[in-house]
């Protein structure tokens, strides 16, 4: 067992409110980072998909299962609730058809897990503000010429997303760092975790 | 590395092979080799299958061979088939003409080569014997079965044919069937033996090989096992035997590589193997008319599919596919499109990748057990 207190904040988040033994599908897994905390720490049956195949090897030196490929064509694939939970961690601010894929990952997993860096963070606000610049946080670290990047949102825009959309929020929580911000989220927090559901 | 070459008579005349088409054949002797050890619960044993003009010798350099074997690179202590943690098999398939029966082989019956005596075989009668061997040597459960284009074709037989009999499959560069056009490319080859005067109905052995028509065909293959690119940068348009008073002399290097492929391939392949192995690649269907997805699904083996994006005869979406089909059945599948420009010869080339991929991966199914 590993020292939770170690795991990157999004990571424990999404580790504390996922059930043992379940099974997870991860979209845009990167080096399988996620996947092995889930699957050591509470046995999620895990797999993953990627398109960048050094993150492939990496993912396979760890013993993963993990699918060469982009994510707007790998779900189609799955059968309906395949997964209990399909998720999308720092994955949708570089998904070409959000909407297609966020349906389709309600379609694959049960519950669909989002992760996402929030644009309107004070600190980036006071960047944009007075430096007159394009943002680079804890959380978006990257120059305006270098992310991968191709959406910038707000936990607000992603509320109002999910409401236009019809998924229900089941659970949030709003990362500062290592600590949870519980007021004034889209002000305070620079990461926001989301475990949707679709309604009806 | 402890390296053991050794035959096997599988089945007897009395006792004969019963085979997909109806036929029978027997005796059946099988060439096949082994490297490392097995170890004393019997479960550290993997399976590699060769490709189509393959043979048993997989693995080392004996002296009596100018090359290594045909997988050195990856098999091989410290190397992805560790052979200080695993026992390697390699056999010669049914049909084939480096020492297990094939219709150069002699018939009993006749004393005579079969020639077109020989029976239709199919990849899942390659399969039969390679899973008859196993059982001989007493191993109930291989850690993996692994191949690269046939080899990997006859990895999904081994998947759908015997899926308690093996904890993992690595299939490389292989389709569950077919396409028209890799069928086209074999007909082509085909023909130009069955063109050649000198193939005279399959009987041959004791007069001239077809050795015009059998090198005409490998020169085709080979075409298909590059990519442009890989011919490009290996041959451009480079020329040879300049001034030569032959007009149709192979003056590019292409052509001189081509013709000295095909010849160098006569001395070592028999024509009538050609056609009977590169038919049952043909006519294979994993899945024998059923979804691919059926036919997996429920089984417990994990397993690993690996294609090149430069390679056009067993194209990625073919290994997507078979991927796909994992998916849909619920098996354990990993899949990495290695990026190469040397197309369907990648599988013997991109070593590195392959080594590191294989190499985890058959860790994990080891720690699984």
């Amino acid at each position: 067992m590993r020292d939770w207190s170690k795991i990157k904040p999004d990571h424990r988040a999404i580790l504390e409110n996922v059930d043992a033994r379940s099974s997870a599908l991860d979209l845009g897994c990167g080096s399988g980072e996620l996947m092995e905390i889930l699957s050591e720490e509470k046995s999620v049956k895990v797999q993953g998909i990627e398109i960048d195949e050094k993150e492939i090897r990496r993912c396979v030196a760890k013993g993963l299962s993990v699918f060469h490929g982009d994510i707007d064509t790998g779900l189609s694939e799955f059968s309906d609730s395949a997964f209990d939970y399909v998720i999308l961690n720092q994955t949708i601010q570089q998904v070409k058809n959000i909407a297609t894929v966020m349906s389709e990952a309600a379609r694959v997993g049960r519950t669909v897990i989002v992760g996402i860096p929030n644009f309107a963070h004070y600190i980036a606000r006071l960047q944009l503000f007075f430096l007159g610049s394009a943002p680079v946080t804890r959380s978006l670290p990257y120059k305006w010429d270098e992310t991968p990047n191709i959406r910038s949102l707000s936990l607000k825009d992603f509320r109002e997303f999910c409401a236009e959309q019809g998924f229900r929020i089941d659970k949030e929580f709003f990362l500062s760092g290592k600590r949870r911000a519980a007021v004034l989220p889209n002000l305070l927090a620079d990461t926001g975790i989301f475990f949707l559901s679709k309604r009806g | 590395m402890k390296i053991e070459e050794n035959k096997a008579i599988l089945w007897t005349g009395d006792n004969p092979l019963e085979l997909e088409s109806g036929g029978s054949i027997g005796p059946v002797e099988v060439s096949y080799e082994t490297y490392g050890n097995l170890n004393e619960d019997k479960s550290n044993a993997v399976l590699v299958l060769h490709a189509f003009s393959g043979s048993a010798y997989a693995a080392g350099h004996k002296k009596k061979e100018d090359k290594p074997g045909w997988w050195d690179s990856i098999i091989g202590a410290k190397k992805a088939f560790d052979t200080d943690k695993y026992f390697v098999i390699c056999s010669n398939v049914l049909g084939g003409c480096s020492g297990t029966t094939g219709p150069s082989s002699i018939d009993p019956r006749t004393d005579k080569p079969y020639g077109l005596n020989f029976p239709s075989i199919t990849i899942n009668d390659m399969v039969e014997v390679q899973k008859r061997l196993v059982d001989n040597l007493g191993i109930k459960r291989l850690l993996s079965v692994s191949g690269g284009s046939m080899g990997g074709m006859q990895a999904l037989a081994w998947m759908v044919k015997y899926p308690d009999s093996i904890n993992s499959a690595i299939v490389i560069a292989a389709s569950h069937r077919h396409s028209p056009q890799q069928i086209a490319f074999h007909e082509v080859g085909r023909q130009a033996i069955m063109a050649d005067p000198d193939w005279n109905g399959g009987n041959y052995y004791d007069k001239s090989v077809p050795a015009k028509g059998l090198a005409i065909a490998r020169m085709v293959g080979h075409i298909t096992y590059m990519s442009e690119q890989s011919m490009e940068e290996k041959f451009g348009r480079q020329r040879k035997d300049k001034g030569q008073p032959f007009k149709f002399n192979a003056d590019f290097e292409v052509e001189h590589y081509l013709r000295y492929r095909g010849d160098s391939f006569v001395k070592r392949f028999d024509a009538n193997s050609y056609l009977y192995i590169s038919k049952a690649m043909d006519q294979f269907d994993a899945s024998k008319g059923k979804t691919l997805e059926s036919a997996l699904k429920g089984h417990k083996y994990k397993t690993m599919v690996i294609s090149f994006n430069s390679d056009w005869l067993y194209p990625s979406h073919h290994s997507k596919e078979i991927v796909k089909a994992c998916k849909r059945a619920g098996v354990d599948v990993t899949y990495c499109d290695i990026d190469s420009k040397y197309g369907h010869d990648a599988f013997l080339l991109e070593t590195e990748d392959q080594e590191h991929l294989i190499k985890h991966f058959l860790d994990k199914v080891r720690k699984d057990l």
